[in-house]
């Protein structure tokens, strides 16, 4: 793989492809959403350290989830998702199939017998998932790639930030996430919490940095700092996937089929992530893609298409003015 | 029906149209927040108009076989206002004008010429204006200019774009310089005026080759998103982009230029419908084989995709007669370009609208997984055991 | 509690309302604890428990002595344990009458007061005062088969027809309990209001405690029962209390008429010749009055006891705010409380405060209670005008936690000091500012006075060092809750215990069991080793008292003095040292052998060694509690004031000692089978989120945290939402005997219908933090102003977590068509101020067809 395909997908290592000479190791997250307690303090942290407006006062009737999901103003976001005794055999079978698939990882644990928990006592016949969402941090970074002013840049973290003062609000990274989370903050859909009423960055893509500023200082995101039950962790990215690897074998070990990593495999359509997490059902059941595929890894396939219906406009044009002008 | 393989992620005739009741027991309450009206984001207010997920009145949208997050988009729309699939258009007729004024100077048709040239910078100006509205930060248009980065379609057409408009603006400064007289004797443009002589075959030139770069690379421009629509229509969107570009100007100039100058006109347009009613009809047939064309068909964008195609039709048959009568080649020039703007609008909206689908997203992603998986692809899932 | 085998979370959300503290629960699952939640709904603690268990509310006793049958019936309980421990081998008085043979009632009840006589509970003395004893446990009148006669009836088939749990999955808990305790393992228990809201609130505590003493789960590692408190160093304000009929260190508030004298005081707390450390009362009250009056408490005045304020009777909060619509009160302080909205009847509340001529209100943000002369609920129905509230209200801005230095006590009694991180802003003050600035203005308004009532005020010790900032030293505060010599060689220095503490005023000392906290003269609150220095982190913040980190921690050995188990090794006896070692400071005299048995003393010298439980006049955990709760040695289950349930038990209905408030403001719904009981027919109950704090004052005015959850809901199971044809995100108006207010629905299956008694059971939940007013961020109406008044007699908290109430679709009315609708329900249901309030049932108490006494 020549150095140009590498930028648009497939294993890579994100900090030395963005230029940076010796970068430190890439940083990441470990999110094991089967120890979350839903607490939303990490929303809340992530909202003070970066002074985000509020985002909204609306009851959604979605469980707890008055937030809704990832977006300007929110950039930790907590899915809660009820469950019944269907959809937890539904999830336990899709685990299993995962594993009987033959997917890289630690192989077929011993299932436990079908319908018990780890203390050998029946399934409940009802779950309250949690899980805390946020930017993944992308190997190939969808919204990264096509910023076309580079308000959107490569951290020596191997993070994608936006520099707010550089972007002008054109939006595009919005479309081109494959996870729906960087989005062009609207001055109509905040309010400031600010005594002098000013909302901050307005009209401009706003996402998680992890925490750039903070890094830079030695210190742990907001967010992992404030956890109160290591739900999310944060750390070198080879040791945050090495850990998620350790406690998806330990579930499975332990019966529960159900448990999966998201985002941990360099293979996938965006070359793995930064933020990497255990699930306990499907992916879209927390709103996340099943199968997400940075757009520009097809970018020379579009680019192919047009130019060919470029050079047919060519054609077409040119053969007009021939054969005669009457 | 058809037998596509994503068959089963559209619902099962006339009984699925029952809607899952809320709060079911024993049922999944994210599946049936995944029923809901037509998985719009709203945030606050939505249980006011007691339309509330997966629970409203309005059995419109059929229940879907896919797990959701309460119908929650998965993806963001692009937060793209009327006025991109208006720069869409307006490059469009801005890049095929260029294209025919680049014709006429080359073959003579000197009226043909100069009506081209002045549409094709207004449209360009406009264009632009159109593009800088929707900026977050207007302010900062220039920005784009900073960087060059072939990875990003906007950075790329940002300079097709800027190339266009120069060579563009050279071949327009040229015309007026001769509107003024500047070739007659008269007092033409003060000091560049001679230069313009010289350099008024590279503005066409340019304008030429610039066009059909311009015309085309918004297709990619969509395409490179992930937008479900957009994204999936990759390889046939660009031909629907450039003949749309070509109807509209040809279009154009039947309604501006006397008949007398118009067959190259005629010709690009007639060209320009077929292969943008082509073009669009296998796009649509792509999505309908991934279950996703519904937006396409529904809504204000199905609205405006209809009648986009009815005036291209309608243009197109008209245009058969554009020579023959000054009001026929004015209907159809118009029916031509509305249909071009249309079709832009339409698309742009879709996609906006299939962006805002959850199940857009997750059935063509779980079905292109599953039938790797099938082909024993099992290593390039993002979801793994271990 | 990380070292718990199995953990039982019962009478609290601890996910939700503890989750800095549930990362312990969360340890002790990743070691391969069994988590249990019991709780009338699956909250965010549910989703992390192995096991949810949904309850009745109100009905955990019959739950926990079904438990207690279980154990007792099959033998499983720890025989060894209770044996040398507790005091199942002691002998009861042969005139202990049982709610067995009275139909619900114990012997010695008053009908007149509604309390108890208790001394037909006490123990068979013999004739040298000691208890009669039987070891073998099977005299009918031991405390064990007192115990399990009492219990005989709490079977699994009655905890599945009270408490709506199914008989399979009661045996799944007592099977995880089981399994869970004993030499090698031990379970823990975890409650909080859950358990304490209850008109017989402190009864539930109690048999949780009598069950894992028969398990042999007290004072060893991954034991016991977490009592998780509430606010912010609520622990702290118990030790040294807000309480009325507390002083510092739980020393008890004298009452007029029987507590004359000092000595009178003392000889109610504990008499010289009983075992343990409260026969050392009278060191610990002359300390604190010699830390209080200094010069002015002598051996001749009595210390000054006479200084003490005397009680009259209850004090507490309820009591006081119907005090204030008598007009009996004149002024208010209102500080780090909003009752206006969280407390019981919180219509009462504010109609009461238009009664006081002033209120001074120091808090952060405009409170309800600050503004209820301007916005409350009252105003717009009518029943209050701004016009016409004579109230002056001063509203005095507050010091927050980080702009003031002092301590936390939390759950585990540990005190941990807090620096200050900055100013505070403008006027704001501290409490301690405050309080000392206002005595300090007092007392120059009565300087010079003569009259004999102003000593108190004009002797108290008040003068404290002012710190860089110009604030009190709250350093030199501690110091003198800490404690320090008088007389001797080290006068002037700090007192390194409360066993240095004497009765002759040459000690001060302003908490006994906070003594030892600056021994040395270094504030050990302030400790900070990372993670603590050691296995109990012993060297992190400073734990009462004396830095104990497990109280009753003898226990953890057998009575030889061995670690029951290498697996649950934490204290034993070290035959070389002739001392009891461990990771943890010994609750014990440190040298007494396990083989020691002294006679003829009283006191700590009285502890034979095996009595671990060191404050207890026999030493023993007590199964059976002789005195120490006014209403029954042994908990019974009563239903709730207000339930939809006839009391399957007992034909007495209710807890009958309860306190009740017989006032037409204070209606409440016909139980049971009484007619009008249909009126109100679901359950409700009312609870915390972790998105929101108590009444709203730290949340609500806190745009994060309001958007996190913005508005006042109701959670009800998709059943009842489709007999009452509510819908999901719509709104629902709930009606009780007291109010109507409104609410958001949330249809989910979090909410799960009982079967109980061959019926349905209906719980709502309602989180009570939202409150009406005009300041906050977000605002809602009050679940407080659904709930009446009715209290638990030991400790006078209100019944706020069971009421009946109905439910209907839609919004309330407003204005006075409020009042009108709470009208009609009223009369619907007949209810009338004798409604409810009965002490006995038809037919209890009296002497008619007992058999067998
Ligand atoms: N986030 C947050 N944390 C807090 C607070 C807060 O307001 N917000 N408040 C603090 C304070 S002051 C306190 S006192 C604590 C209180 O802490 P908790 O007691 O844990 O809190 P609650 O939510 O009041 O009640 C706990 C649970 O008791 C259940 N329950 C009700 N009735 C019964 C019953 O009869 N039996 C059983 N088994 N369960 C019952 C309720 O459903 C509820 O889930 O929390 C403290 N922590
Ligand atoms: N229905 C129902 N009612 C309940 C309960 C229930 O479970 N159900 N729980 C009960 C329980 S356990 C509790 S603890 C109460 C709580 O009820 P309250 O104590 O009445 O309510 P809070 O909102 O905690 O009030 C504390 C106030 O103190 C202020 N404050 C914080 N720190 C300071 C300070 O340092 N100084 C001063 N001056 N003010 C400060 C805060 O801003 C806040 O307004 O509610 C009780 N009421
Ligand atoms: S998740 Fe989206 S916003 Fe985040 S790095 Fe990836 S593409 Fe960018
Ligand atoms: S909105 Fe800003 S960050 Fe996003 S692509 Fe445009 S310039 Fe870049
Ligand atoms: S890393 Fe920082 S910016 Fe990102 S979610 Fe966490 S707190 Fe927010
Ligand atoms: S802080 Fe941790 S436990 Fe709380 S919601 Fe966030 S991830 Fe979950
Ligand atoms: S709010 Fe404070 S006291 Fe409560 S859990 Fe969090 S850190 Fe602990
Ligand atoms: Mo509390």
């Amino acid at each position: 793989m020549g150095y140009l395909s590498r930028q648009l997908s497939g294993r890579t290592d994100v900090a030395e492809d963005a230029g940076w000479t010796d970068p430190p190791p890439r940083k990441g997250f470990f999110t094991d959403t089967s120890i979350c307690i839903g607490c939303k303090a990490c929303e809340v942290a992530c909202k003070e350290w970066n002074a985000i407006p509020l985002d909204g006062l609306g009851m959604t009737g979605n469980s707890y989830d008055n937030t809704g999901d990832l977006g300007a103003s929110t950039w930790r976001h907590v899915a809660f998702v009820e469950q019944g005794a269907e959809r937890v055999a539904q999830a336990r079978e899709s685990g299993q199939r995962l594993v009987d698939l033959g997917m890289p990882g630690v192989g077929a644990p011993e299932p436990a017998p079908v319908g018990t928990t780890a203390h050998g006592v029946p399934l409940p016949s009802f779950r309250w998932l949690m899980s805390s969402d946020v930017c993944k941090h992308c190997t190939h970074a969808g919204c990264l790639d096509v910023c076309p002013t580079g308000a959107l840049f490569r951290s020596e973290f191997g993070t994608v930030v936006v520099q707010a003062d550089v972007c002008n609000g054109c939006g595009y990274c919005v479309g081109a996430c494959p996870f729906g989370v960087i989005e062009r903050r609207s001055q109509d859909e905040v309010t400031s919490t600010r005594r002098d009423g000013h909302v901050p960055n307005v009209g401009v893509a706003q996402k998680c940095t992890l925490c750039y500023d903070r890094l830079g200082e030695d210190q742990t995101p907001a967010c992992a700092q404030t956890c109160p039950t290591t739900s999310i962790r944060f750390g070198d990215h080879a040791d945050m996937v090495a850990e998620a690897q350790e406690r998806v074998s330990a579930l499975h070990a332990q019966g529960i089929t159900e448990a999966r990593l998201y985002g941990a495999n360099e293979n996938d359509g965006v070359g793995g992530t930064g933020s990497v997490f255990l699930l306990l059902d499907e992916p879209e059941v927390y709103g996340l893609p099943p199968d997400p595929v940075v757009p520009t890894a097809h970018l020379p396939e579009m680019f192919r298409m047009a130019g060919t219906a470029a050079l047919g406009l060519l054609g077409v044009a040119a053969a007009s003015f021939l054969g005669g002008r009457r | 029906m058809s037998t596509s393989p994503f068959d089963s992620y559209r619902p099962p005739e006339g009984e699925g149209r029952r809607r899952r009741r809320g709060g079911e027991r024993g049922g999944d309450r994210s599946a049936a927040g995944g029923a809901g009206s037509g998985g719009r984001r709203e945030r606050a207010g939505d249980w006011l108009t007691g339309r509330a997920r997966g629970r409203g009145e309005q059995p419109v949208v059929p229940e879907p076989e896919f797990a959701s997050y309460y119908g929650q988009p998965v993806v963001k729309p692009v937060p793209w206002g009327h006025e991109i699939p208006a720069y869409l258009f307006l490059g469009g007729l801005a890049a095929g004008s260029g294209m025919l004024a680049a014709g006429a100077h080359a073959t003579g048709l000197a009226v043909l010429r100069r009506n081209a040239r002045l549409t094709s910078m207004t449209a360009v100006a406009l264009s632009g204006a159109a593009l800088v509205a929707d900026l977050g930060r207007p302010e900062r248009f220039l920005n784009m200019m900073r960087t060059v980065k072939l990875t990003s379609p906007m950075s790329v057409g940002t300079w097709i774009f800027s190339g266009f408009s120069g060579f563009a603006s050279v071949a327009t400064a040229a015309e007026v310089d001769r509107m003024l007289g500047g070739r007659d004797g008269g007092r033409g443009l003060p000091v560049v005026g001679s230069l313009l002589r010289w350099v008024e075959p590279v503005g066409s030139l340019g304008a030429f080759f610039f066009g059909p770069p311009l015309a085309a690379y918004t297709a990619v421009l969509l395409s490179d998103t992930a937008t479900p629509v957009w994204f999936e229509s990759r390889r046939g969107l660009p031909f629907v982009f450039v003949s749309s570009a070509a109807m509209a100007s040809g279009g154009m100039q039947l309604v501006l230029t006397p008949a007398a100058e118009t067959v190259p006109a005629q010709r690009l347009a007639v060209l320009g419908a077929v292969g943008d009613y082509v073009a669009m009809e296998r796009v649509e047939r792509h999505l309908h084989g991934l279950g996703i064309d519904d937006v396409l068909h529904e809504g204000a964008a199905g609205q405006k995709l209809r009648a986009a195609k009815a005036l291209t039709v309608g243009g197109g048959v008209l245009s058969l007669l554009a020579r023959r009568s000054r009001l026929a080649a004015v209907a159809c020039g118009l029916a031509l370009a509305a249909g071009s703007a249309l079709t832009r609008f339409a698309v742009v909206e879709a996609g906006q609208e299939s962006a805002r689908d959850p199940r857009h997203t997750v059935a063509t992603q779980q079905a292109r997984l599953e039938e790797r998986r099938a082909r024993g692809v099992v290593d390039d899932s993002i979801t793994t055991a271990g | 509690m990380a070292n718990a085998d199995c953990i039982i979370i019962q009478g609290s959300n601890m996910a939700e309302c503890h989750p800095v503290g549930f990362q312990w629960v969360a340890e002790a699952k990743a070691r391969g604890a069994r988590i249990i939640h019991v709780d009338p709904r699956f909250t965010r603690t549910s989703a992390i428990a192995d096991t949810h268990v949904p309850i009745r509310a109100g009905t955990d006793v019959v739950l926990l002595g079904a438990l207690i049958h279980h154990v007792l019936s099959t033998q499983t309980y720890f025989h060894d344990y209770v044996r040398a421990y507790t005091n199942a081998t002691t002998l009861i008085s042969e005139d202990y009458q049982d709610t067995e043979d009275l139909d619900g009632i114990f012997s010695g009840y008053d009908e007149e007061t509604g309390g108890y006589d208790r001394a037909s509970w006490a123990y068979d003395l013999d004739e040298h005062g000691a208890p009669r004893r039987d070891e073998s446990m099977t005299h009918p009148r031991s405390v064990l088969q007192i115990l399990a006669r009492h219990y005989a009836r709490y079977t699994p088939e009655m905890v599945e027809q009270t408490c709506g749990i199914p008989v399979a999955q009661f045996h799944e808990i007592a099977r995880a309990l089981v399994e869970s305790s004993g030499r090698e393992r031990t379970t823990c228990f975890a409650y909080a209001v859950g358990w304490t809201q209850h008109s017989l609130g402190a009864q539930f505590i109690r048999t949780a405690a009598i069950l894992q003493l028969l398990m042999g789960n007290v004072g060893r590692p991954g034991s016991g029962i977490m009592a998780l408190r509430g606010h912010a160093s609520i622990q702290g304000s118990t030790d040294i209390p807000t309480l009325f009929n507390l002083l510092p260190g739980y020393l008890p508030m004298p009452m007029a008429g029987q507590h004359r004298t000092l000595a009178e005081y003392l000889a109610g707390i504990a008499s010289p010749q009983q075992k343990g450390y409260w026969a050392d009362a009278d060191a610990y009250t002359v300390s604190l009055l010699k830390s209080w009056w200094g010069e002015a408490a002598t051996a001749e005045n009595d210390f000054a006891y006479d200084y003490l304020p005397r009680l009259t009777g209850a004090h507490g909060t309820y009591q006081t705010v119907m005090s204030m619509l008598e007009d009996e009160v004149d002024g208010y302080f209102v500080l780090g409380q909003n009752p206006a909205v969280g407390s019981a009847h919180g219509r009462m509340q504010r109609l009461a405060m238009a009664h006081l001529k002033w209120m001074v209100v120091r808090d952060f943000q405009l409170i309800e209670t600050a503004t209820f002369w301007r916005d409350a609920p009252e105003i717009a129905t009518g029943e209050l005008v701004t016009e016409d509230i004579g109230t002056e209200v001063f509203f005095l801005p507050a010091a927050t936690h980080v702009e003031k230095r002092g301590t936390f006590t939390q759950t585990q009694r540990l005190l941990q000091w807090r620096h200050q991180a900055v100013a505070p802003p403008g006027q704001a003050q501290s409490e301690l500012d405050f309080f000392h600035d206002l005595g300090v203005r007092i007392r120059q308004r009565l300087a010079g006075s003569t009259d004999p009532r102003d000593r108190p005020l004009l002797d108290l010790t008040w003068d404290y060092p002012l710190d860089e900032h110009g604030e009190v030293d709250a350093e030199a505060v501690l110091r003198e809750i800490n404690g320090e010599h008088l007389t001797g060689e080290q006068a002037g220095q700090p007192l390194d215990g409360f066993a240095q503490m004497r009765a002759d005023g040459s000690t001060t000392g302003g908490c006994w069991i906070y003594s030892g906290v600056f021994a040395g003269g270094v504030n050990r609150a302030a400790n900070r080793a990372p993670h603590g220095g050691d296995e109990v982190a012993s060297q992190w913040g400073w734990a009462w008292p004396m830095n104990r980190r497990m109280l009753y921690n003898r226990a953890s050995a057998d009575p030889e003095g061995r670690p029951w188990s290498e697996r649950k090794r934490y204290l034993w006896w070290d035959e070389e040292t002739g001392r009891w070692t461990g990771p943890d400071v010994p609750d014990f005299p440190v040298d007494r052998a396990p083989g020691a048995r002294p006679e003829g003393e009283g006191g700590p010298a009285a502890l034979a060694g095996v009595d671990p439980f060191v404050m207890q006049p026999d030493g023993k955990g007590w199964l059976f509690a002789p005195k120490g709760m006014v209403d029954g040695p042994l908990p019974t289950h009563y239903e709730a004031q207000e339930s939809p349930v006839v009391n399957p038990l007992y034909p007495q209905q209710r807890n009958p000692g309860r306190r009740t408030f017989p006032r037409k403001d204070n209606l409440f719904a016909p139980s049971g089978e009484d007619p009008g009981s249909g009126v109100y027919p679901f359950v409700f109950t009312t609870y915390r989120l972790t998105e929101h704090h108590t009444a709203g004052g730290m949340s609500r005015w806190l745009p994060y945290l309001s958007e996190l959850q913005p508005a006042m809901f109701c959670e009800v199971s998709p059943e009842l939402a489709q007999q009452r044809g509510l819908s999901n995100g719509g709104w629902a108006t709930l009606v009780s005997p007291r109010a109507a207010i409104e609410a958001r629905v949330l249809v989910t299956e979090r909410m799960t219908p009982l079967r109980v008694g061959g019926r349905t059971v209906h719980q709502i939940g309602l989180p009570y933090h939202w409150g009406v007013g005009g300041d906050a961020v977000v605002e809602g109406d009050a679940a407080n102003d659904l709930l009446g008044v009715v209290l638990d007699p030991n400790v006078q908290i209100q019944e706020s977590k069971v009421g009946s109430c109905d439910i209907r679709a839609g919004r309330r009315p407003r204005g006075e068509e409020l009042l009108r609708l709470v009208a009609e329900y009223q009369s619907l249901a007949g209810a009338t101020v004798e409604t409810d309030n009965e002490r006995l049932d038809p037919g209890v108490g009296s002497p008619t067809e007992e058999e067998d006494v």
